[in-house]
């Protein structure tokens, strides 16, 4: 095991700096002059070449990635133009917001998605099973910038029962603020319950046909007793390994959900950043994001060993 | 009920395809033409759909976003297809490419889709073609993942380990052996990306770093729309249906190839 995880972590090296490396040379990407681009039409050639210097851009590309590579270890990721100031400062700033919305998600991506998952394979092939089968559908083919937006209209300005946009911190209002995660929490989570109901729903499907649902149900354990102890527990590897998945389109989610109810969060402060070609503030959201997700995937795949003893991670 | 499903995406597809083909007859006015003394019509005769904040008419311009929105994602799909398969071949088949080239896949796909997808788009300019480079990159290593994995199963076959020992080229083995083998789960892939692609798209345009406005895209007519949700919600609605059929459509018709093409993977169903 401990081998294992050494050796997942010395094989995640390589793709943490590949990714480091496209992050940084986004930039690489601009047409033409990107300093220019990035000063805007009406800038001073002054104002010009004063960006150029703030973004290295007089220096070579290899001297400049060096520079950035050499800063990571003291978690210096630059100064953001728009912002003028650390990067690394305004992204930590925002992620506890971000964790907050993505997390509301998961809990009710968890909570609705396995039930209907469960309850759909106990009653396949019935209009419970195909109502499910529906809403999964519905969650894959709707964008979801679009659903707020219908949300926003309908629950917030024509019903007006829950806030339209806007973030209200914990400690502020503990009610508030889980009003202002609702709306959002649901457009982030619907595409997501959908996959998590499909897959459980499937595995459930397998798993009821085995021998040892058989034997407990012959031997005349209560049928919830069945479900809940002996076919839930081999239903949940797979769908750790969705819900591992979801979490990361969760985060990916936030930039355009954030954006449509105006949340504070990593996402919305990256969206700007892009609206702005701060350039610096891309690189590291982006470094950020993708490393997360990276060290998240190496979580999830611990974790079936934790849950599955006949997973075992010896060479061979 | 597997089959009315499938059914169900080759109608909405094929609807769309018609739309997007015959935009020219379908539509009623050209779609980028302002008649401001016809702003938010309600649908009526003369527009069907209604017209929006510049008085132009919702309809018209919907059948031309269905036009840019299957040219935007077919092109991604041709694109994906390609690199996707030449990244999964060489990677499957040369053992000493494959760290390399995965490596590289495994980076670009740690990033959030969505937020890479936007970061190259708003690099290389606001622009259809841009728009279709930036989520090819982003879809290309989901692509050459499953045609890598089918490669590796292929590679060891016996049939062709006798093509080897018989001395064929590995040009003559990928062409007749491997390709024909990796086919089907790459147009059940190519499919579900075709659908990603339709929403991803209508995304960078609703942020504003696809196609620029007024060009017709439907990202473009839900962003327009946002701001006279409250007075005239139409405007939001329509594109948003469209979109959400278009990639309903491709999904079901995925779920229905996968059914087909590649029995390995079928969901299993009661």
């Amino acid at each position: 095991m401990a081998e294992y995880v050494v050796r997942r972590l010395l094989a995640a090296i390589p793709v943490l700096l590949l990714v480091t490396l496209i992050s940084a040379s986004i930039m690489q990407l601009v047409p033409g002059d990107p300093a220019s681009m990035i000063a805007g039409q009406n800038a001073s050639q002054i104002e010009i070449e004063r960006v150029r210097v703030e973004l290295g851009l007089d220096r070579p590309y290899g001297e400049r990635m060096l520079a950035w590579f050499a800063g990571l270890p003291r978690g210096d990721l630059g100064r953001s133009i728009l912002l003028q100031r650390s990067v690394a400062d305004a992204i930590l700033e925002r992620v506890p917001v971000t964790l907050a919305l993505a997390g509301f998600g998961l809990l009710l991506t968890i909570a609705i998605g396995i039930q209907c998952g469960i309850i759909a394979a106990l009653r396949a092939n019935t209009w419970v099973d195909q109502a499910v089968l529906v809403v999964a559908l519905a969650g894959v083919s709707i964008p979801n910038f679009w659903l707020s937006l219908m949300l926003i209209v309908l629950f917030g300005v024509m019903l007006d029962w829950l806030p339209a946009g806007g973030y209200i911190p914990f400690a502020d209002d503990p009610l508030g603020w889980a009003r202002s995660l609702i709306l959002p929490g649901i457009s982030l989570a619907l595409l997501q319950i959908g996959l998590l109901a499909r897959i459980t729903r499937a595995t459930m499907l397998e798993v009821l046909r085995q021998d040892y649902i058989r034997t407990a149900r012959a031997k005349g354990l209560p049928g919830l007793l069945v479900i809940g102890k002996h076919a839930l527990k081999n239903v949940m590897i797979p769908v750790i390994t969705v819900i591992g998945i979801s979490f990361g389109l969760l985060l990916s989610g936030s930039v355009v959900i954030e954006t449509v109810y105006s949340i504070p969060g990593m996402g919305r402060l990256l969206a700007n950043a892009v609206f702005g070609r701060d350039y610096p503030l891309i690189q590291g959201g982006l470094l950020v994001t993708a490393a997360t997700l990276v060290l998240l995937n190496l979580v999830v795949d611990l974790l079936y060993a934790v849950l599955d003893p006949r997973v075992t991670f010896d060479r061979g | 009920m597997r089959h009315r499903l499938f059914a169900t995406g080759v109608v909405l597809f094929g609807i769309v395809l018609v739309l997007a083909v015959f935009a020219d007859v379908l539509a009623i006015a050209p779609p980028e033409k302002m008649q401001v003394r016809f702003r938010f019509r309600t649908p009526e005769w003369a527009f069907p759909l209604g017209t929006d904040n510049f008085g132009r008419d919702i309809w018209s311009r919907l059948v031309y976003g269905a036009r840019l929105s299957l040219a935007i994602g077919f092109g991604v799909v041709v694109a994906t297809g390609i690199a996707g398969t030449a990244i999964g071949l060489a990677a499957g088949y040369f053992r000493r490419l494959d760290n390399p080239l995965m490596r590289a896949m495994d980076a670009l796909m740690a990033f959030p889709a969505v937020l890479l997808a936007i970061a190259i788009a708003a690099a290389l300019g606001p622009s259809a073609i841009n728009a279709v480079i930036a989520l090819a990159a982003v879809y290309t290593p989901r692509t050459a993942r499953i045609v890598r994995a089918t490669v590796l199963v292929v590679r060891e076959t016996e049939y062709v380990q006798a093509a080897l020992a018989c001395g064929a080229r590995h040009y003559w083995i990928i062409r007749h052996h491997v390709l024909p083998n990796s086919l089907a789960p790459l147009i059940v892939q190519l499919t579900f990306i075709f659908a990603y692609a339709v929403l991803t798209e209508a995304i960078l345009s609703f942020l504003g770093v696809g196609p620029p406005p007024p060009t017709p895209t439907w990202g473009n007519m839900i962003a327009e729309g946002k701001d006279y949700l409250r007075e005239a919600p139409l405007l939001a609605v329509f594109p948003g249906i469209a979109i959400a059929l278009t990639a309903l459509g491709l999904n079901l018709l995925g779920d229905g190839l996968r059914d087909v093409l590649d029995p390995r993977l079928r969901v299993q169903h009661g």
